[in-house]
């Protein structure tokens, strides 16, 4: 099954961000594909590569970019949301004159359209959410 | 919203599309960002919906006054969805009653039809109807 995932609260405080990542992984392994993850809202915080969590404890960010460059994940960042929170790539530190970026490997930034076509495109979209 | 979009992969297809608003507009920056969700989606011509329950009908009260918050009153936006041709508009009747909301506590959002004749898009619909336009559903998005 072609599946699109949303996820729209940022690492540590929801666990939703935690359950989005292992329903992915889980769903590779049996085999389906995965379209797009798409972050929103706070979610679109896992994308900074600037997180330290303690060592005992997950690091949700190196997880997604792990499993990005494993399986090819298409991970995209709402422009929009990230703007707010934040989460600049290159491109956008620049355009908007910011002296540094902080976008996660694997990670991109696109519009919400990506959002709207991962609905259409997969067979189900799953949320994960508060 | 400044967005450049890429053709979908999915032209041709059309779905039914409901974005669920179950919370208060402040408070939280949910139903600001759903709303944007659905003004983007617009442009895919699909087949959408949004439905207001919970604390989210206040979204639609009519008289709202952030100037005590600092936060941008974007309820008139609602009032532009007709222009997006975003047509069905839900409020859930037992949302309303808990709260002591009349219909008429709604902001008034009307489109032209081909008449020029102006006419509603909210539907007062009670929580059973509700339950089964959105079994109808292809994507629920729950903001």
């Amino acid at each position: 099954m072609k599946l699109g995932v949303l996820v729209s609260e940022g690492p540590y405080t929801h666990q939703a961000s935690d359950s989005a990542y292992q329903f992915t992984k889980a769903a590779l392994e049996k085999g389906h594909e995965i379209f797009r993850v798409f972050f929103y809202h706070d979610g679109v915080n896992n994308g900074t590569r600037l997180t330290v969590p303690p060592q005992d404890d997950r690091n949700l960010q190196k997880a997604w970019s792990d499993l990005a460059a494993k399986h090819k994940l298409d991970l995209v960042v709402c422009i929009a949301a990230a703007q707010r929170r934040g989460i600049l790539d290159a491109a956008e530190a620049k355009r908007h004159g910011k002296d540094a970026d902080n976008i996660a490997p694997g990670f991109r930034i696109s519009g919400l359209g990506q959002l709207v076509e991962a609905g259409i495109v997969a067979d189900r979209l799953i949320v994960f959410g508060d | 919203m400044a967005e450049t979009e890429t053709r979908p992969a999915g032209t041709g297809v059309k779905k039914k599309f409901m974005y669920v608003n179950r919370k208060t507009p402040y408070g939280t920056i949910y139903a600001l960002e759903a709303l944007e969700v659905v003004l983007i989606s617009a442009a895919f011509e699909q087949d959408v919906s949004v439905a207001f329950l919970d604390d989210g009908v206040y979204q639609l009260a009519s008289g709202q006054n952030t100037s005590g918050i600092g936060m941008k009153n974007f309820s008139p936006t609602y009032k532009a969805l007709g222009d997006y041709e975003v047509k069905k508009l839900y409020v859930e009747r037992e949302s309303l009653d808990e709260r002591g909301l009349k219909p008429e506590d709604l902001i008034e959002i009307v489109y032209e039809d081909e008449d020029f004749a102006e006419k509603p898009l909210v539907r007062i619909v009670s929580r059973a109807e509700l339950t089964e336009i959105m079994a109808q559903q292809d994507v629920l998005l729950n903001f």
